[in-house]
């Protein structure tokens, strides 16, 4: 027996306060790239209660995405916007959820993240990260872009960060660490998808012109 | 000079492309901001940085 929308409400009200969850609740986020960063930011925008979520991913889950995507064994194979889904239904039953299963380009974004005040470019490739960032921050006058470069190896925790680059552009990761040259651990991959989660969440509630 | 990524730089009259290119970075794999503004890859070569000019580059690596 699942809790109400109503019950679900409540509690995030509780734990987050009835003025932030409006803002959360009422907000729509997209998600591009669904690997460590994005399925990890986008269970946290889900648990947050961020009204509406646009995933976008045209790839499969294999079985080296498992140890730090959140996806599950049985998943493997699964288009990574149909698995996502599903493992958000859960947690997250009464948000809309919305699937986009394609490729990504300085065509489609506009029109593929339309009504998204903030974009999450989670992307693995950097030409790809590069022209997300033109795109959103060329194209989308209204929509702000979290970023991410650098979050591979076993480097301190600490060198992870967020940087407000202009007014509508965040950028997290520590900018160098590439996963090319380094090992992937979920954990540091994790805390920069949560860097990111948290950017979204300070952008939605009005925080993010106070500090970084 | 230019205010590039908080350092004042000698890059007046460079173009985007070419600053890009003596600083090592890949056009490819950056985003530029010039006076607040997004500069499109099309248009580096094209675009001279003036003096009193700020630019941000955010150069991306791998992973995600």
């Amino acid at each position: 027996m699942i809790p109400t929308k109503e019950e679900m409400r409540e509690a995030l009200e509780k734990r987050q306060g009835k003025e932030i969850q409006e803002k959360f609740s009422r907000a729509t986020v997209a998600v591009c790239g669904l690997g460590g960063l994005g399925s990890n930011i986008a269970f946290l925008l889900a648990r947050a209660g961020v009204g509406r979520l646009i995933l976008a991913d045209f790839d499969r889950v294999e079985v080296s995405n498992l140890h730090r995507q959140q996806f599950k064994a049985s998943q493997v194979g699964m288009y990574k916007t149909d698995a996502l889904f599903e493992n958000l239904r859960e947690i997250a039953p009464y948000i809309a959820l919305e699937t986009r299963t394609v490729r990504v380009t300085e065509d489609n974004a506009a029109t593929l993240f339309l009504g998204a005040q903030v974009v999450c470019e989670a992307f693995d490739v950097p030409e790809s990260k590069a022209m997300l960032a033109e795109t959103v921050l060329g194209s989308m006058p209204d929509t702000f872009l979290v970023a991410a470069s650098g979050m591979a190896g076993l480097g301190s925790a600490n060198g992870i960060r967020t940087r407000r680059i202009s007014r509508r552009f965040y950028l997290c990761g520590d900018g160098v660490s590439e996963a090319a040259e380094a090992c992937l651990v979920p954990s540091r991959v994790a805390l920069c998808a949560a860097h990111q989660a948290h950017a979204v969440l300070r952008i939605l509630a009005g925080e993010d012109c106070k500090d970084v | 000079m230019v205010k590039i990524n908080g350092k004042n730089l000698d890059a007046a009259k460079k173009t985007v492309a070419e600053y890009l290119t003596d600083a090592g970075f890949d056009p490819l794999r950056v985003a530029v901001e010039r006076n607040g503004e997004i500069v499109p890859r099309a248009l580096y070569d094209k675009t001279r940085l003036c003096d009193g000019d700020v630019v941000e580059i955010v150069g991306f690596v791998g992973g995600g």
